[in-house]
Order: structure tokens, then sequence, then C-alpha cells
């Protein structure tokens, strides 16, 4: 099991509880798709599993490594060589270019591979903008940076959280397309967060959270 | 000058001041002076010399002169001493003072000058013999008191004049000795008013050739004047006669205190007590913001005298630190002659 | 309405409670160091000229005896030539361990002196006559007479606020007792009115000098070259202090565009909007103009004694310890502040009402515009070079400072171009990922910071400089102390008869006895000091010669030729083999020059037999006593035995040396205390352009940190980034700091005290002040990157997602 998420609980600062007893698992090459209402506590849930934030209780268990006992270097550490991320937005480092923004990652894991660098960039469209900073890039040319970036690393687990959110429906769906085929490729598990169900329904597995819960 | 209130008191405050406007602190103790008695036996060149000892004394020459324009001058050298304490010492640590005034006075201008001096270093003093007083350029020299050469400047006039005596000294009050309130203050005081002058005086538009008759007063003391007098009223007359007057009037809070002495050609003096004369103020000019009398109507009964004295140049103002009248007069009615007056307190 | 709008803008310093601090601190510091600067000036300046309206100094022309005192009877007997001159014998004296200065005035005939005038119409005047005879009355401060009381054998003494500082003013027969110059006059003052007909001076005192009122030494004049250095100090601090008000402002603008584009969409012309924040900034800079008077005020306090104890010690200029409001002061300053605030904002201000309707509120681009770099570079070019080609053209101290100010202004334009080009060069070098991260992150970063590092710039280059400046000045000055101060002992006879005695007894004891006499001269550059010496190697072997024809020395002491120092030289621009006229009998040739530090007048030395004949009445009292070393303290205490001289009288060489260290040192207190102030505000800035950029910061160190470095690494970087900026400024300043403390040396002292120093080099002081500066720019960064460290997860995810 690569990811497995056993009632976990979460709550904000204040006491308000955002998930309660959430269990969910994920394997290998699996493709997962968390929907629910704003609020529900879906990117939440995303962050506990990227070892971005701690939880309240539970267990999340990622590669064999279970993530409660770490500690901010630990979780620092897990980031950078388990799990990649694509976010809604500022996903990329501005005073970098996006040749290196590309390869950032890779080169923090200690995994680069230029050859397959090169051929995300081309992939992606991103050949000719490598030199460019990410201000000079459209929404749709920084998240197919983010999801390069993501990707250079061939990651076991990549966790996107509304990648598509802030794009028109062209540069979305280009920008979905992308993601999937190259997932399916590397045979990376993917989690990813979306309010839409038409984004939802090209995934393996759907699951809900709604109050707390998954259902 | 200037504004120099500390000056002022510091050299005027104890004698002068007090003589013309009764400074209360001098009204009975002389502080270690010694004080003027009766019976004082002048001895002469000595009592021409200065009298440390006492707080107070001058040297005071006035002159009725004529120029050969045909216009009338009068002239004035003074100088006064002014003990701190009844010593003297060497250099600066003198305890001596000495201030000059020097004035020209013409019908229409009167040009004054002073000096101030510290005793002890030599700038000023007065020798007896042979005689000699002097401060800065200035000077009374002769060989004696009976011929003596007299010189004076300031910024805008200077004079050269020779002095040659052609009668006795005089002595006022009780043989010199001139009670000056009915309390009993008094000083010592004689004149020698029989001098001969002839000279130049410098003026602003140039030389002029003058002569004249000049009049010199000796007096010193250590408590001149009673608490209540507030100034003075002096005249020094020669009639055309040959007789002379000095009469003088302390003005007091408790009624005036005169005194006069007739003068003979000869020499020969008549005292008159208190009362004998009259002073009555005609006609008062406005000087340096006060009204000062400049037409007086003087009566002496006992010598027949009632005579109308008026100032030559009536803004004869002296803006010294310390400030008075001093100017040439002309004499009219029972008496005809010239003279000078001297007004303090106004 | 317009209490709507102030409430709207108002809310914006509510919620930015720092913002507002450190915009009021920025200009309360500006203000406060100018200020402070200022007041010290203005009392100085005020104590001169009260001490000068005091004594009526400068009023009247005045005689002296060019070979020393006037006697008692010359001045009786131009006074009896008809000459209205009035005496004073003044000197120094020193009573109770410190030196005081007597005026001693002949108090008959002496013009008007309001110190007396004031004295006489105070409550308790003296009375005259104790004023006139023994033991007198001696005039002082309510300072000096506490100093005073204990010594009972002083004559009583009247407290008068209406008396210089250190300065016993009394009567002329009081003061030659108490500097025990029996019938000595200093000066005579003629009296505006003279009679007519008196005789010429040239005929009656052909031998006295007559110096006109106008040309008579004027303290404030010899002290403004000291002032206009505290001056250019002030100004400095002040420009250090307006950074921080321009990124204060800077960014509070930035943050209110959003507010002020919808104030604007509600009806709110622009013309109204930029009124009321100038209202805003006008109140702003009131109050912490007002703060920074207070701040001044008690800065100068604390300041004020050092620099009056300087301008005693170099100058002898009164100055009273205690600084007093002034209404003009405390105008001046909050102009400084209302006139630095709209300087420092005006931009910001421009650019907010050029700003159109719709603009976006987002965050503005903040990657460097090489348009704009390039065109400041180009101007700190021109700056630079204007103003080194003003220094080598123009004479005088203001070029000198003109240059120097062109350069500083200059290199902080050009700061950002160099620190750009090393961090480029940097990021291309850099091999890991988070490194490249750094000097990329760093440049990014770089115009938020460069005003603030142009301001540490010029705060390190003035400390490099001025450092510099002293220590070598300190350097030169010891060397020469150690070639001047030969004689093992100075002594000083009570007079001539007493200095011949003591030449007798000491003759068969010693190596050599010295005279040491001078008498005052006047040349057309102002007051010159003429010194006789006899032949002997202590002047042959040690004298300090930065100039000399062939020798110098033979031809002197043949009566040839003449030395002369070297602010002589350079004020007269006369060199060896050029004439130096001395009087109307005397002209000699310039056989060489020597350097003599810490005396701002001219000087000349001639042989004594030469001085004999210029000035036959010089005072033989000094002398300078070669003995082996090991016999001085024992010849020392046996001269002051039996010719009973007080310790003053008898120096040991070591105990001069002290003194003139003491003096030396005590001179750049002041300096050094606005370096580290400088320094202090320069530190502030970095703090506050931290502070300011904060708000840029998460979206930039988000990505970063969820990519796999942890906040303490961050937290780390925030330190290490702010270190390594202060650290290639620190780099950068040193050229600059030895640029200024060359134009120091080699401009401002030439033409501010008449000497040229070599420069020596400190790399040690360097060191201290390089971790000095990374110490100070880690302080800055504390703050910051505490808050990195303490940042919630949170809040860094916030950067991701879209309810932010």
């Amino acid at each position: 099991m690569l990811l497995n998420i056993d009632k976990v609980q979460k709550s904000y600062p204040g006491g308000r509880p955002v998930l309660r007893d959430v269990s969910l698992t994920l394997d290998h090459g699996q493709t997962l798709a968390l929907t629910g209402e704003s609020g529900s506590g879906k990117s939440t849930l995303l962050n506990l599993a990227a070892a971005l934030d701690s939880f309240d209780g539970g267990e999340i268990t990622l590669d064999g490594t279970a993530l409660s006992p770490l500690d901010d270097r630990g979780r620092a550490a897990l980031r950078r060589q388990s799990v990649s991320l694509v976010f809604q937005q500022f996903n990329l480092i501005p005073s970098l270019t996006v040749g290196q923004n590309l390869s950032f990652h890779a080169r923090l894991a200690n995994r680069e591979d230029t050859g397959w660098s090169a051929q995300l960039a081309e992939r992606l469209g991103l050949a000719d903008l490598l030199t460019r900073y990410p201000e000079n890039l459209s929404g749709g040319q920084q998240q197919r940076v983010a999801i390069g970036r993501a990707m250079a690393v061939r990651p076991k687990l990549l966790l996107a959280d509304e990648p598509t959110g802030n794009l028109d429906e062209t540069a979305s769906a280009n920008v979905l397309d992308l993601m999937l085929s190259l997932v399916a490729e590397t045979g990376a598990a993917l989690l990813l967060v979306t309010h839409s169900q038409d984004i939802a329904a090209r995934l393996d597995r759907q699951a809900h959270l709604a109050g707390g819960h998954i259902v | 000058m200037n504004a120099r209130v500390w000056l002022v008191v510091l050299i005027l405050l104890q004698p002068i001041a007090s003589w013309a406007q009764g400074y209360a602190g001098l009204g009975g103790s002389a502080d270690g002076f010694d004080v003027p008695k009766r019976d004082y036996q002048f001895e002469f060149p000595r009592d021409h010399g200065p009298h440390p000892t006492y707080r107070i004394e001058w040297w005071y020459l006035t002159a009725n002169l004529t120029g050969e324009d045909g216009r009338d001058y009068g002239i004035q050298w003074t100088l006064f001493r002014s003990a701190l304490k009844p010593s003297e010492a060497d250099g600066w640590q003198s305890p001596q003072l000495w201030m000059g005034h020097a004035a020209v006075t013409t019908p229409e201008t009167h040009y004054f000058a002073e000096r101030l001096s510290r005793g002890g270093i030599g700038q000023a003093g007065v020798a007896a013999d042979p005689f000699e007083a002097w401060i800065d350029e200035w000077y009374m020299r002769g060989p004696d008191l009976n011929t003596v050469s007299l010189s004076a400047s300031g910024a805008e006039f200077a004079y050269d004049l020779d002095l040659t005596a052609q009668g006795p000294l005089v002595f006022h009050g009780d043989a010199g000795y001139s009670v000056k309130s009915a309390d009993g203050q008094a000083s010592y005081y004689y004149s020698q008013p029989f001098f001969e002058v002839e000279g130049v005086l410098n003026l602003p538009d140039g030389d002029v050739a003058v002569t004249g008759h000049g009049w010199l007063d000796r007096e010193w003391s250590s408590q001149p004047l009673a608490s209540d007098q507030t100034g003075w009223d002096w005249f020094s007359l020669s009639f055309d006669d040959g007789d002379k007057l000095m009469a003088f009037r302390l003005r007091g809070g408790r009624g005036d205190f005169t005194a006069a002495t007739w003068i003979s050609p000869d020499g020969t003096t008549t005292p008159l007590p208190n009362g004998s004369a009259s002073f009555t103020p005609l006609n008062t000019t406005r000087v340096a913001g006060r009204d000062v009398p400049t037409e007086w109507h003087v009566t002496l009964p006992d010598r027949g005298l009632d005579v109308e004295v008026s100032a030559m140049t009536p803004d004869a103002w002296m803006a010294t630190q310390f400030e008075y009248w001093e100017g040439p007069v002309t004499v009219k009615g029972s008496h005809t002659g010239r003279g000078y007056l001297e007004m303090t307190g106004y | 309405m317009t209490f709507a709008i102030v409430q709207a803008l108002l809310s914006h310093w509510r919620r930015h409670r720092l913002q507002l601090a450190t915009l009021l601190i920025g200009i309360a510091l500006a203000t406060g160091l100018w200020s402070a600067v200022q007041a010290i000036n203005a009392e100085a300046r005020a104590s001169y000229q009260r001490a000068s309206d005091q004594l009526a100094l400068g009023l009247y022309d005045t005689l002296r005896d060019p070979s020393g005192t006037i006697a008692v009877d010359r001045y009786v007997a131009l006074r009896r030539a008809g000459w209205q001159v009035s005496a004073v014998l003044e000197g120094p004296v020193r009573i109770a361990g410190r030196t005081v200065q007597v005026m001693g005035v002949d108090m008959v005939t002496y013009p008007a002196l309001p110190a007396m005038t004031q004295t006489e119409q105070s409550d308790a005047p003296p009375d005259p006559s104790d004023m006139l005879t023994a033991p007198g009355r001696l005039l002082a401060t309510p300072e000096l007479a506490e100093h005073l009381k204990s010594q009972t054998e002083l004559p009583p003494i009247v407290v008068s606020d209406a008396v210089p500082p250190d300065l016993i003013l009394t009567d002329i027969g009081v003061a030659e007792t108490l500097l025990n110059r029996p019938r000595q006059i200093s000066r005579l003052v003629i009296l505006p009115d003279q009679p007519r007909g008196v005789p010429a001076l040239s005929e009656i005192a052909p031998d006295l000098q007559r110096v006109e009122a106008s040309a008579q030494l004027d303290t404030q004049r010899l002290t403004d070259s000291f002032h206009l250095n505290l001056t250019a100090f002030g100004l400095l601090s002040f420009a250090v202090g307006l950074f921080i008000v321009n990124g204060t402002v800077g960014l509070a603008f930035a943050q209110r565009r959003a507010m002020i584009r919808t104030l604007r969409a509600l009806g709110v012309s622009m013309r109204r909007l930029v009124w009321m924040i100038t209202a805003e900034l006008t109140l702003l800079a009131l109050i912490g103009g007002a703060l920074g008077l207070v701040l001044g005020f008690f800065l100068a306090g604390a300041l004020l004694p050092d620099v009056a104890a300087t301008l005693r010690g170099l100058y002898g200029a009164p100055v009273d310890g205690q600084i007093s409001l002034q209404p003009e002061w405390a105008l001046a300053g909050l102009g400084m502040a209302l006139g630095g605030t709209f300087l420092a904002s005006g931009h910001a201000l421009f650019r907010l009402s050029r700003m159109p309707i719709l603009t976006g509120a987002g965050v503005q681009s903040w990657r460097s515009s090489t348009s704009g770099q390039r065109f400041s570079f180009l101007i700190g070019t021109a700056l630079i070079t204007g103003g080194f080609a003003i220094g080598y053209t123009v004479e005088g101290l203001v070029a000198g400072f003109a240059m120097v100010g062109g350069i500083l202004t200059g290199a902080a334009l050009v700061l950002p171009y160099f620190l750009t080009l090393a961090l480029s060069v940097f990021q291309r070098r850099a091999r890991g990922p988070v490194a490249q991260w750094v000097w990329a992150d760093m440049q990014a970063q770089l115009p938020g910071l460069s005003l603030a590092l142009m301001a540490l710039l010029l705060a390190l280059a003035a400390n490099i400089g001025v450092g510099t400046m002293v220590s070598s000045f300190r350097l030169t000055f010891v060397g020469w102390l150690d070639q001047r101060l030969t004689s093992e002992l100075y002594v000083t006879a009570r007079d001539d008869q007493q200095g011949k005695e003591i030449a007798q007894w000491l003759g068969p004891q010693v190596d050599a006895i010295l005279p040491i006499r001078n008498v005052e001269l006047t040349h057309e550059t102002g007051p010159l000091f003429l010194y006789g010496v006899v032949d002997h190697e202590t002047y042959r072997d040690h004298w300090p010669l930065i100039a000399s024809s062939d020798s110098a020395w033979d031809r002197v002491l043949t009566d040839q030729a003449v030395l002369i120092n070297e602010q002589l030289a350079r004020r007269a621009d006369l060199w060896p083999g050029d004439m130096l006229t001395l009087n109307a009998e005397h002209t000699l040739t310039i056989a060489g020059v020597y350097s003599d530090y810490g005396n701002p007048t001219g000087q000349a030395i001639v042989s004594m037999q030469q001085l004999d004949l210029i000035a036959p009445g010089a005072e033989t009292r000094q002398f300078g006593i070669r003995v082996s070393p090991e016999r001085a303290t024992e010849l020392a205490q046996a001269l002051r035995d039996r010719f009973d001289l007080s310790r003053q009288a008898v120096v040991q060489q070591a105990a001069v040396k002290a003194q003139s260290l003491a003096i030396f040192d005590n001179t750049f207190v002041v300096t050094s205390a606005l370096n580290v102030l400088t320094l202090g505000v320069a530190g502030f800035a970095i703090l506050t352009s931290l502070l300011t950029l904060w708000t840029q910061r998460l979206p930039q160190i988000a990505p970063v940190w969820a990519l796999g470095l942890t906040r303490a690494q961050l937290a780390r970087l925030e330190l290490l980034r702010s270190v390594l900026l202060a650290a290639l400024t620190a780099v950068l300043a040193l050229p600059l700091g030895l640029v200024l403390a060359w134009a120091l040396l080699a401009v401002i002292n030439v033409q501010a005290f008449g000497w040229r120093l070599p420069m020596f080099l400190f790399p040690v002081d360097w060191a201290y002040l390089f971790v000095l500066t990374l110490l100070a720019a880690a302080v800055a960064a504390a703050l910051p990157a505490l808050r990195v460290l303490r940042l919630p997860p949170a809040d860094l995810l916030r950067v991701f997602a879209n309810e932010r």
C-alpha cells in the first residue's frame, strides 16, 4: 500500500474539527479523485498526506513511513523524496527561471535526470520558455511547469490540489490531459483534489468528503 | 557716552552724586576719611596738591573769554579726585580715581569732553611743586599756581591758554572752612578768581585767539552734603567795577542753604551767611529732557546787589557720566558783568 | 465624507502598527541626529557670540607689542599723548587642576562691558569700591565659581551668568596679582573717539602693532571648519534616516493601492486623495519630527560636553557644556522633518497620483528593472566623476565637501548595479539548487533592499574613512610628538629674571638648555608666531621637516633663512625658496617647512639672533632641558624646590605627551559617536526594509518549503541572505571608505586645519567593522527570520489555495 490514511483527525486552530476519523488508501499506480464541498477538508487531507502539516489523531503511512512521529525535518525530507505536489497557484519559485523551476525538485531530491527533464519540457511545450521567469507565463503555462517539476522527480505519488482551478476550460483540459498521461506513463499514483465531477470521473476511483468523513 | 551704569555709580555715587543729590549714606560718618575742621592752617604750595585722605577734591577752572572775532566764549577745565579708600598705593592698586571734564562754550554751541583714570599709574594726578594737574594729555601746569598754562582737547575742540594771577588767593566761609548745610557739613574751599587769560581756542571752524578772565576753585571734603540736599546752584560773577561774587544755593527738603563771598578788587573777602542772598529762577530752558533755569534774579541786599543773570548759551549741558549744567552767564541790573553758573540736580 | 476618507486612510496604520512605528522612528532618527548636530553647532556659536558680546570683543582696534607685553608706563605715555586707549591683561592660570582664562580690564577706562553691566543690574550687585580695591572681586559663572570655591587664597567671587564659561573677569589690578604679571598689559583697546590733534601712532609707538577689529582672531572663524565637519556628519545621518522613511512610505502606499482604488471608484477625486495623504504625511512628519527633537535634544546634551572640551582644548574657544532649547532650532528641526519626509515620499506620492483607476492592486513587479538600474548607474558614475573633478579643480573646504558628497552619493547610486552584477556571477557559479535559489532570491529582493544597503554603504564608508583618517592622524601625531618633544624637561619661569637664574643654575648640570622664545606677529593669513632657536642637535636631528632645501638648518642658524610650519606654507602657498616677510624690515628666504599639528595658527623659526633683532623684548621664560632621562624626575623636583615653581612650571616630557594625546583623543570622541550612531541607523534601515518586504516574502518561500525545506532551514537562509548582502556591501564600502579617507586627509584636512597627513591602512579595524556589520545585518534579519521559524504551515499553505 502506497498511502494509507487511517482514522485521521484534524481540527483548525480554535478547535473546529475538519476531519474526523478519515480513512483512505491508495495503491501504487492508482488514481483517486477526492471531491467535496468548499471547506469540506479535502485540501486539508491532501496537505496532511503530503506531510505539509501535522494531524491530531490517527495515522498516515506513506510508502511504509508513518508520518505522525516525524518532526519538521523528517516531514521536509519526506516531501523532498517521496511526493510531488501541484497546487492551484503560486507553485513556482518566482526568482528562478522556468528551467530552474523544472529541475528544482529533482535536484533537491538528488534525482535529476537531464534527459527526462528535457523530454518533459518538450512534451509540456515548455522548451522555448526555459529562460523565462514565471511572472511572464500564462496561468496554463505556469501549471504545466508545475506538473513538469513534479514529474521530473519520477514520483511514486503525485498530490494535486485543484491544479486547473484557476484556468479556463481549454487550458484546463490541456493541463489535465498532460498530467493524466504522464501519471499513467510513469506509473505514479495520483491523489487529486477537485470539485469538478467531470474531472473526477476521469480517475480510477472517487472519494467524497463531507462532514469530516469519507462518504 | 554709553550705558556704563556700573561705572557711573562707581565713580560718582559716593562723593559727587551725594553732593548733588543728597545721598543718604554720607550724612554722618566718613568711613575713616578725614573731615574738614575749622581753623585749618592752609600751607602752600602743599595744599594745591591732592589730599588722598579726603573723599572728594577738585581743581575747577572756568573762564569768560572774548575772541579776536569779538564774540564771547567760555571754557571749563576740571579735575575731580575721588577716593575709594583714604589711602594711596602704587600702580593699579591705588584706590584713587580721577575724572576730567573740559568744555568750550560759544554763543551757539557747547562742546565738552570727559576723561577717567586710575590713580597710582601716573595717567592722572596733581603735583604741588612745581604745580601740575593732569589727566591724559590735559594739563594745568605752572611753575606755581600764579602762572599756569592750560590745555585740553576733545573730538571737536581743543584749547591752549596761559593764565596769570593778578591778585591773591581768596578763602571762602570761615578762612577757607565753608559750611554747606545747617547741620554743619563743610568743605575746605579757596579760589583764585584773578586770572588773566590769553590763548587760542581750536574749534571746528578754526583757531580763535582769545583773552579774558579766569576763576579757579579748589575744594576738598569727605562729607559735603546734608541728607536732604538734592542739588545746587553755584554762581561766580565778575562785575565790571572790579568786585566779584561767589554765591551758592544748596536746595534741600528742609529749605535752601545759601552762602556767598563778596570779593573786593584787592582780594579782601566778606563772607555772607546763610539767607543773605536770594536766588529766583525767572525762566527755564528745556535741556536734555529737563527744565533748567537759565535766567535768574539774584539779590544780595547787604551789598545792594539786584541783578538778572542770564545764560549765554542756554544748552550748556554737560552730558557726562554725571550730568549737570555749566556755562558762562551775563549779569545786568544793579551791577553788570560776566561769570559762570553751575547747576546740578535738575 | 472627509471623515470617512480619513477613517479609511488611518485604518491602514491601525492595522500596520509596526509600519507606523517604523515610519515615525525613521523620521525621528533623521531629525534627531541632524538636530543634535545643529543644536551643538548653534550652542557653540551662541557661546562664542555670547562671550564676544559679553566681553565686547572684536569691536575695537587693538595695539599689541609683537615682542611681548606692554608696560604700564607705556600705556600712560600713550594716554598722556592723548590716545584714548584702555588696558587689558589676560592669560591662563591654573587653579585647582583646571586652566581658566583670566581677563583683567581697567574697569575705569574700559568701554562698555555687557558682562559688567548685567552684573551690576543683578539683584545683588557687587560694591564698586570692592571691585577696584584689594583684594578685589572675581566675576565667574556659577559653575566655575563652584569649582573655585575651595580656593581660599583667591579674592571673593561674584557669581554672574553674564560671564563666558571658564573665564574670570576682573579688574586689571586683581589680574596682575592673579597672573603674577605686575605692571604688564597684554593689549590696549583703542577707543572709538579720539581727541583732536593726537600724534600718529607710527611716530610715538612705532614698535606697537595696530590690529584692526576685523582682523582679530575670531573664534568663530577659527572653529568654522570644525563645525562644518559636524554639519556634514549630521547631514549624512539625516540622509541615512531618510532611507528608512522612503522604504516605509513606499510600502504603505503600495499596500493602500487597493483601498485607494476602491475610494476612487466610490467617487473620491484623486486630487482630494493626494491632498489628504499630503496632510497625513505632514502630520506624521510633525509627530516624528517632534520625537526627533526630543531625541536630538538629549543626544546633543550627551555629546556637547565632549564637543565643548574639544573646542576649548583645540582652539581655546569658550563653550558652555549645557544645551539650551532654542525655538529657531526646534523650528528648523521640524522643517527638516517635513522636508525630509516629503523628499522621501515624493516619488511614491507622485506615482500614486498617476495611478490609473483600474490598475491592479496586485504585487508589483519585483524583478529589478534593468533600465532603472542602468539609469542610476549612469547618474552615480556622473556624480563620482563630478566629485573628483570639483576636488581637483576648486579650492576650499566647501569644494572638498562637495567632492566627498558627490563621490558618496554617486557610489550609493551605483551600488545596486554592482550588487546585481555580483549576485548574477554567484548565481551562475552556484551548484546546488538551494544555493542557486538563494542567490536568485537575493537578486530579486535587491530593489526593495537597495535603499537600506545604500544607507549601509554610506555608514560603512564613513566609518572606514573617518576611522582611517583619525587613526592615521593619531599615528602621525604620536610620531610627530616623539620628534618634536625631545627635551626631557620643560621649564617655565615666572619672569626673565628668574629665567636667567634658572639657566645659570642648570648650566653645569645638564646637557643643554634650549630657550623657547616667541613673539606674535601678524601675517596676511592671520597671526604668526615667530620662534627663536639655538644651534643644537635636538633641532638638527629631530625637527620634523616635510620639505627643505639644502643645508636648511645651517642657513637658518646663520641668520640667512627661516623655517615655517605647514599651516602657513599651505595657507600662504609659501615653500622652500620663497620669501617670508616678518615685518617691514625683515624678509627671509624660506629654507624648509615642518609639520606642526594641534595648533591652528601659522609659525616660523629663525635663529635666536634674528629673533632678538626683530623683537628685542621677547621674553626668555621657557626652556627645554636636555638631560639623561633617568635624571629628569630628580632634576624636576630640585628645580621646583629651589625656585619655588609649581608642578605646571616644570613638566616632564612624558606628561606633555600624555596631555597632548588626551586633547587629541578628546577631539574625535564626537566623530566616533556619530559614526556609531550612523551605523546603527543603517542597521535599522535594513530591518525596516526587511519588514517591508515581509508581505512579499510568503509566495517566495512557500513553494520552496513545500518542496522539502524546513522552516528552520528557511529561517537560517533569511539570516544568511541579509548577512551576505551586508557583506557584499561592506566589501564595496572598503574602497569607497579609503577614497573618503584620502579625501579627508589630503583635501578636507588641508583646507580645515592646514596640514596634510600621510594615510595609513588599518586592516584589523576593517575586520572588526566587517564583523560588526555582519552582526548588525544578522540582528536586523533576526526578527523576520524568527517569523519564518514560527510560521504556522497553514499560513504557508494558504498561498497555494484560492481562498486567500
